[in-house]
């Protein structure tokens, strides 16, 4: 009868429903900052360790005599932002890996017994991607200077390292809260500026304006030719160089070398804007990152209506354009990969409390988002930069880096923000490096030693 | 009071530190799975009796069945109690183990030969809505318990009230207008609850008029139909069941609108044997919603809740489903155990969420089995109506089983994110006066028809004048009728034998 098939059809695709909902979508769903079922979970369950790639406890959990619970951070400071806090609100891994933590994926039996015993049961370990030596040496070498750094390996996405100062003590939070909170205009320990901070990227941009002018001019780019007086005139709107140096005759890559804002401006000037803007979107600025952690969206705001003013600004990083020192990262990550992003992430795998894997994450490829030879050509000209360019003090280290310096003004009075973008070894890249050093000065000085020091740390 | 001041509690109490917590701690521990385990030999009896039709085996199955429902209806209250030993538990316990047993032995005795099982499954879901809604607040409970023993009791008297008024399928037209008033009658008197004007409050009490009339309505359709299912008859039937569905969407009623026009259409397909109509209805049905989800902004924030309740939604339309979600998630196949998860984060979860709460708590296969037991209601009401010889006891019978039916799959695909959520109570289990009352009537009234059915056929066979071959099978094998009933079907409109 057409009645009861056709109602028992829509019960089984509702049972069928149901059980693929609990099999497949339950974890992902219920691991979400509105369920606040965590508490209940942690009544049954002791909140797993999040741990290094080389297996360093980054969090734990500790039972006293009572029974009582508490977090511990045995490196303190040193990776408060990436791990996150569980008190006053969640962060980081704690945050967004919440659930995982608290689900215990050990022998059912074993479960059983002890939840008979009355004890709780082990929830399951993250295992991220960091690397515990390169995170410790970035946060030593940032030392009491406002900033953030990010280390990613190119081929993989895997960030390494990610550190965000000032920071805060994630043991004591609780304690400190009150001060972490108030004092947010100045310091805002609290914020995580390597994924969220939003600076201008000065002259670290012109390497996007490069490979903009490498793929209009495919065949010629070689051929560009710029006379440096140490100041130009676009227009009406003067562009300066750096102390007003006068590099002399340059072509593309010495530009860079040199970081020539007048040569810049120019390549700028003959620009196809609307393919410029789809480029720098395709390297996701104005777009959502793929990445599970909490960041702002870089912004890129140039269009066909802009004026000769924004223009020449905007081409060599000044202007309303804002990014994020992961999304630099990600740029000069994907520049190491031969133009391939390689999307961001954290979390190398979960694994239960015997040390059985229960997930594990795998490198995800955001796609191609330049031609291998204007990512192959644009390391060659980075590598010009290390070599007689901005970055020479970098050729101390024993292989070659490539890289490009900036130095972001962000006031009427010139103090700049300091970065340093770039990869090592030149020929087989295996780290990416994005620094910015707030408030500290040029790029050559105060971020170039710090990328220097994360270097040098990965090859001990 | 949670589990491990309770346990501490009892070992003040008790002395003997170890062994009151292992004891305290394995009893509420291994409850869940052996609350599992019990309703899933109870599913599975449920379907397994369908094959057999030895009756003696069947009253033993029924006598099992039963026990585990007072096993399981035992183990969750000891459970609740031994989580916050509060002794109001036990009180309301034993008042509802009163009323189940009571029952129970009540209608066994009055709806004599009727079938066991409908009843003892009627009576699993009100004690599975009285630990759930016991747990969720205590006086929802102990309202819940007095309608539904008020209702229980009223139910003991519906064999003879149909027996009374024999001519139950004379009145189609005053079955309408009755039910179009009252439906209507929320317009003028009605108050908005939940986004829906479909209440009236009387002093304490709010009643959803929707869930009377849903009986009336069935005896509407059957009185129109009984007599002749052509296609005017339809359409004079469509016609006023329409204006019934269209009151209700106007008071936003959206599920109980949506029940109406399937149950519409269920009886027209038995009535009138065309697959035609069916299609015909699915596909106006399809239309409407398309245009109703065009012109109401009511309508778009369901969908929108059902498509995506994450993102910037999850603090406005999609926040009760994504709290569903996130309780049955959690929960996971096993449940949090009694009392122990936060199904009180869900919006009106004793009511319409109920089944997300049950999942939580209770587990998603528990939660499963229980899909099942309603299921199997389905088709033993669907059985029965079978078995029915007179036209309008089964068209009625069919009715009102398919809107049992179809309430239950809008809940549970509502909370479970399945479908867009319409708002309707899952029957029997959620609390809600109108709901139990009218849920309660739905099965009596069929069971009653059963009886009913029963006696009449018995009177055919003494006075042995319609001598159809139909009729003259079933005497010779009484208990072998209802497939043959089934295959007989066609001829039904001629073989009216009551009287003519």
């Amino acid at each position: 009868m057409v009645l009861t098939y056709g109602l028992s059809l829509l019960f089984l695709c509702m049972l069928g429903y149901f059980v693929w909902f609990m099999v497949t979508q339950s974890g992902e769903i219920i691991n979400n900052p509105y369920n606040k079922r965590q508490d209940v979970l942690a009544k049954k369950v002791r909140r797993g360790e999040i741990r290094s790639a080389g297996g360093e406890v980054l969090a734990r959990t500790e039972t006293d005599e009572n029974g009582n619970d508490t977090r511990e951070y045995p490196y303190d400071k040193v990776f408060c932002h990436v791990v996150g806090r569980i008190t006053n609100s969640m962060t980081g891994i704690e945050g967004d890996q919440c659930y995982p933590l608290l689900t215990s994926h050990i022998n059912p039996l074993e479960q059983l017994i002890n939840t008979f015993r009355g004890e709780k049961n082990p929830g399951d370990n993250i295992v991220t991607t960091l690397d515990a030596g390169l995170q410790t040496a970035a946060y030593e070498a940032l030392g009491d200077h406002r900033g953030a750094v990010v280390v990613i390996e190119p081929s993989t996405g895997k960030i390494l390292a990610m550190v965000s100062k000032p920071a805060y003590d994630p043991n004591t939070v609780e304690e400190d809260w009150d001060s972490l909170v108030e004092d947010s205009g100045e310091e805002s320990m609290l914020l995580n500026r390597a994924t969220q901070g939003l600076y201008p990227p000065g002259s670290t941009f012109k390497l996007l304006t490069g490979m903009e002018y490498m793929i209009e001019h495919p065949k010629k780019y070689q051929n560009f030719q710029y006379q440096c007086k140490g100041s130009d005139s676009f227009s009406g709107n003067v562009i300066n160089c750096y102390d007003r140096e006068v590099h002399g005759t340059l072509d593309l890559e010495s530009a860079l070398a040199k970081s020539c804002n007048g040569a810049f401006a120019k390549i700028g000037t003959t620009l196809d804007i609307a393919a410029f803007r789809k480029l720098t979107e395709r390297f996701l600025f104005n777009k959502p990152l793929p990445v599970s952690f909490e960041y702002n969206k870089s912004r890129f705001s140039l269009d066909e209506d802009s004026d000769m003013g924004e223009l020449t600004q905007t081409v060599m990083g000044q202007g309303k354009t804002m990014i994020t020192p992961l999304e630099n990262a990600m740029i000069v990550a994907a520049i190491a990969n031969s133009g391939e992003m390689m999307v961001p992430y954290v979390i190398d795998h979960i694994e239960n409390a015997a040390g059985q894997t229960v997930t594990a994450y795998s490198p995800r490829s955001k796609g191609r988002i330049v031609k291998k030879w204007v990512a192959e050509g644009m390391g060659e000209m980075m590598e010009a930069v290390v070599k007689s360019g901005t970055g020479s003090s970098l050729q101390a280290l024993p292989y070659p880096v490539a890289g490009k310096t900036g130095s972001a003004e962000f006031d009427s009075e010139g103090t700049s923000h300091a970065w340093f973008v770039g990869f090592a070894p030149a020929e087989n890249p295996k780290i990416a490096v994005s620094v910015v050093v707030e408030g500290a000065g040029t790029g050559s000085q105060y971020a170039v030693p710090v990328a220097q020091q994360v270097f040098g740390q990965y090859w001990e | 009071m949670d589990k491990i001041e309770a346990a501490n509690k009892l070992i003040a109490f008790f002395g003997d530190s170890a062994g009151v917590r292992i004891i305290h701690s394995i009893l509420v521990e291994s409850s869940k799975y052996i609350i599992i385990i019990l309703f899933a030999i109870y599913t599975w009896r449920c379907f397994s009796m369908f094959v057999g039709k030895d009756q003696e085996k069947k009253d033993k199955i029924y006598r099992r069945q039963n026990q585990i429902m007072y096993l399981i209806h035992f183990i969750c209250a000891l459970v609740l109690f031994l989580n916050s030993l509060d002794i109001k538990i036990i009180l309301l316990y034993l008042a509802q183990a009163v009323f189940l047993v009571f029952v129970n032995k009540a209608y066994l005795y009055v709806y004599q030969n009727a079938s066991k099982m409908v009843l003892g499954n009627m009576l699993m879901l009100l004690m599975i809505g009285f630990v759930m809604i016991g747990r969720l607040d205590f006086s929802y409970a102990l309202r819940q318990l007095v309608f539904a023993a008020a209702i229980c009791t009223a139910g003991l008297f519906i064999p003879f009230l149909i027996e009374k008024f024999a001519y139950f399928d004379r009145f189609g037209k005053a079955y309408a207008v009755l039910g179009l008033i009252f439906l209507a009658l929320v317009f003028v008197i009605g108050t908005s609850k939940h986004g829906a004007k479909n209440w009236i409050v009387i002093g304490a009490f709010a009643l959803q008029p929707s869930e009377f009339v849903k009986i009336i309505y069935v005896f509407f359709i059957a009185a129109f139909l009984a007599r002749s299912a052509e296609w005017k008859d339809v359409v004079k039937a469509a016609a006023v069941a329409g204006l019934h569905v269209l009151i209700l969407v106007a008071e936003r009623d959206l599920g109980a609108a949506l029940i109406y026009y399937i149950t519409f259409l269920a009886v027209v397909y038995v009535a009138s044997q065309r697959l035609s109509f069916l299609v015909l209805g699915l596909g106006a049905l399809s239309a409407a919603s398309v245009i109703a989800w065009k012109l109401f902004p009511h309508v778009q924030n369901r969908v929108i809740a059902w498509s995506n309740p994450w993102g910037e939604n999850i603090t406005g339309p999609g926040y009760q489903i994504a709290q569903s979600l996130f309780a049955i998630g959690t929960g996971s196949w096993f449940g949090m155990g009694l009392g122990e998860g936060l199904p009180e984060r869900i919006p009106i979860a004793e009511s319409d969420f109920i089944f997300s709460a049950i999942s939580e708590e209770l587990g998603a296969f528990f939660a499963i089995c229980l899909i099942l037991v309603e299921i199997s209601c389905f088709v033993m009401f669907v059985n029965i109506a079978l078995k029915m010889t007179k036209r309008f006891y089964k068209l009625t019978a069919l009715g009102l089983a398919v809107e049992y039916i179809f309430q239950v799959f809008l809940t549970i695909g509502g909370v479970t994110k399945f479908i867009p959520s319409t708002g309707v109570t899952l029957p029997l289990v959620s609390y809600g006066g109108s709901s139990v009352i009218s849920t309660i009537t739905l099965f009596c009234i069929i069971q009653g028809m059963y009886v009913l059915n029963d006696q009449e056929e018995e009177d055919g066979e003494t006075t042995k004048k319609q001598g159809n071959r139909e009729r003259a099978n079933r005497q010779g094998s009484g208990k072998k009728a209802a497939g043959r009933a089934a295959a007989g079907r066609k001829a039904y409109p001629k073989t009216e034998p009551a009287r003519k």
